[in-house]
């Protein structure tokens, strides 16, 4: 584990750098890395930082010329797929994966052949971890999302990912949907994506009311969309065989932090 | 009028169960029109029901009317069920609501038969093509060619859905004889040929560059019943082989056979499910389809049926012991893809990862295999675990009591009540 710095190290050596937590502010990050030319690195967000007062801080700032140069030497070294896995691995938002991200990175620049399939590197073994997870996740969320109908003909639904996926599932929404409003709304994170029928928008609801709007919104439902929910309940009854159950099976398949927003799942009728 | 259609989905849900297929992959249809839906690539299970299958189409019955008395099936004529039928604007209703709701993939429609073949057939059509010219639907359309339908009505089919199948229901012409004394195989093998070469020419069009609508693009699939008839898992696979090799299917389903009836030709209420045949059956499958493994190394006449206690592929290499260990450093990928506990994505990262450096064992596990299974297999020092020349039984021995099972309860012949 010689990419983990120790611990003890932290007090003298360590250059702590701070970012905001978008994407662009980490990729900032990065170029600032290589611009000081910091050696031992901790990459993490203003939110996280707890403070250390023998460690030296640096404040990163926005630049695009900055996040986009770091984007072109990736896009000059590693394949379409491994930049999109960067970008899915960091929207895990597991705690140290800038750092790792950054190892990967330093890895690839200091190498002049492709490293990128090099698995038996411990950086690339942890993304590659990670990005198994966030893509089962973005698969989760394409298969649990449950659209309600409301009166005005808008289809929403809300999830709760374990990882920051909801950039990652909007190009399958939109296109799937394309002749429907609809919104996706992120509780944890509290923003969600709005498509209108031509383009999608970010929208954010204050959270004191997230609660009441949701309410609202269901005493708002169109009048068929109890019907459609009661038949897909008795549509999911009917199809199960009980001669083969086999709950292990299925929870692997469904874990119970998903119900909460499945339709099938709910006992309202 | 609501509840009406509660009861239909109910019972035309009901009796579509049975048929296992729920692929929704493999498609290439696009929403360029700005309508509804598309099925592309990958397929998606949108819930699993509580015996752990994937729900991913709407599958129904149009009707379970049916003029057949083929002793498996519960909507057989001689059977006292409840009896329903769909109109095509129920269908089209239901599936298009579900669909915008993020509840499924498609639909996946069959049908009992009422009246003649080219009669069902017309209405299954007639629907597909009402969802694809009316409601702008490019969703995923899974339609059942009926036996003995005409070539017209088959191409009709083929150009508003996705996918065609075929059930072939019973591994031997005799069996099907014995159980589905109105079905004949002839009527089953016409319609899939004529399907093949349909899908074939339009294919070869394609190649020419001439544009041309799309046609069955997610390929024919078929099924048969598993555990009703006396066949070994030799007959059933070759006919398997036969499928993939001469037909192109894209999948044969198993399906263990249910027990739903006081036929004295079939195993008795209460029999239970050959899950673990079923299982053992998939398994051989992807070795055929992906592994590269040849029918006859799997079964053979002389040894016909597959092992239950362990996969396929453990078997296939306590057979051909001479055959390891191998060294993971040096040996052709397609070797490295037939060690137990070597899937194929961790033979992929071996094939890659030994570009850069020497692979150790501690490489291996973080690739995440089963090493309780490839240990025996390969020529890495394992920990302080001292290697000595096993016999296979013994290394089957070691493999069962580490692991367990997860088909341990589901084999006793005893039914659980809950």
């Amino acid at each position: 584990m010689l990419l983990t710095p120790h611990p003890s190290y932290r007090c003298f050596n360590m250059q702590t750098v701070l970012y905001d937590g978008s994407y662009q502010g980490f990729l900032c990050a990065v170029f600032d890395v290589y611009d000081y030319k910091f050696s031992l690195v901790d990459i993490c967000t203003k939110d996280q930082f707890k403070g250390n007062i023998f460690e030296q801080v640096h404040n990163v700032h926005h630049h695009k010329e900055h996040s986009e140069r770091v984007l072109k030497g990736l896009k000059q070294k590693v394949s379409r797929e491994t930049l999109l896995d960067i970008y899915r691995a960091f929207l895990s938002e597991k705690t140290g994966i800038e750092n790792t991200l950054l190892q990967f990175i330093q890895y690839v620049f200091s190498n002049k052949i492709s490293v990128e399939k090099d698995f038996s590197h411990p950086a690339v073994i942890t993304i590659g971890e990670t990005v198994k997870k966030v893509r089962r996740e973005k698969h989760r969320m394409e298969a649990f999302i449950r659209f309600q109908k409301t009166k005005d003909g808008m289809f929403y639904a809300i999830i709760e990912p374990d990882f920051n996926v909801l950039p990652l599932i909007i190009t399958h929404f939109k296109s799937r949907y394309a002749d429907q409003k609809w919104i996706i709304y992120d509780t944890r994170r509290k923003y969600g994506i709005h498509y209108d029928g031509v383009i999608c928008s970010e929208i954010t609801i204050d959270c004191s009311t997230t609660g009441s709007s949701v309410n609202e919104a269901e005493t708002q439902l169109d009048e068929q969309e109890e019907l459609y929910q009661k038949l897909w309940q008795s549509y999911f009854k009917s199809i199960n065989i009980e001669a083969r159950k086999n709950t292990k099976l299925h929870l692997q398949h469904v874990p119970r932090r998903y119900w909460k927003y499945l339709t099938e799942k709910q006992l309202k009728f | 009028m609501n509840d009406r259609i509660l009861e239909k989905l109910n019972i035309l849900a009901d009796a579509a169960k049975y048929d296992v297929s729920c692929s929704s992959s493999g498609s290439k249809r696009k929403n360029d029109t700005k309508g509804l839906g598309n099925a592309e690539g990958m397929g998606i299970c949108h819930t699993y029901t509580a015996d752990g299958r994937c729900v991913s189409l709407l599958k129904i019955l149009l009707t379970n009317h049916c003029i057949f008395d083929c002793a498996y099936c519960v909507s057989r004529k001689s059977n006292d069920v409840k009896r329903a039928a769909f109109t095509v604007q129920e269908v089209v209703d239901l599936t298009i609501n579900f669909y915008r709701r993020n509840y499924i993939e498609g639909l996946f429609l069959s049908s009992g038969i009422f009246s003649n073949a080219d009669y069902t057939m017309e209405r299954l059509v007639r629907i597909a093509k009402k969802l694809r010219l009316e409601e702008n639907f490019n969703g995923y359309i899974h339609l059942k060619s009926i036996p003995g339908a005409s070539d017209e009505l088959l191409t009709e089919a083929g150009k508003y859905a996705d996918r065609l199948s075929m059930n072939i229901e019973m591994p031997t012409e005799k069996s099907l004889k014995l159980l589905a004394p109105d079905k004949k195989r002839e009527d089953m093998i016409r319609p899939m040929t004529f399907i093949k070469n349909a899908i074939i020419a339009n294919r070869a069009e394609k190649q020419l560059k001439v544009k041309k609508p799309l046609f069955v693009p997610a390929g024919q699939s078929t099924q048969m019943v598993i555990g009703a008839t006396p066949e070994s898992d030799w007959q059933i696979l070759k006919l398997s082989d036969g499928f993939y090799k001469h037909f192109n299917l894209k999948r044969v389903y198993y399906s263990g056979y249910v027990p739903i009836s006081n036929d004295n030709r079939l195993p008795a209420f209460g029999t239970p499910v050959p899950m673990v045949r079923e299982n053992r059956l998939y398994q051989a499958d992807w070795l055929m389809r992906f592994y590269g493994y040849n029918v006859d190394e799997i079964v053979s006449a002389e040894d016909p049926f597959l092992d239950m206690q362990i996969d396929p592929k453990l078997n296939w290499a306590l057979k051909n012991l001479h055959q390891f260990p191998v060294d993971i450093n040096k040996a052709d990928v397609n070797i490295i893809k037939r060690i137990p506990g070597i899937g194929l994505k961790s033979a992929y990262k071996i094939f890659e990862a030994r570009k850069f450096t020497r692979l150790t064992w501690d490489h291996l596990k973080k690739f995440n295999i089963a090493a309780n299974r490839a240990q025996y297999f390969v020529n890495l020092k394992i920990d302080d675990w001292q290697r000595k020349d096993y016999s296979p039984q013994q290394i089957k021995n070691f493999i069962l009591s580490a692991g367990n099972s997860k088909y341990a309860a589901n084999s006793s012949p005893q039914l659980s009540l809950f």
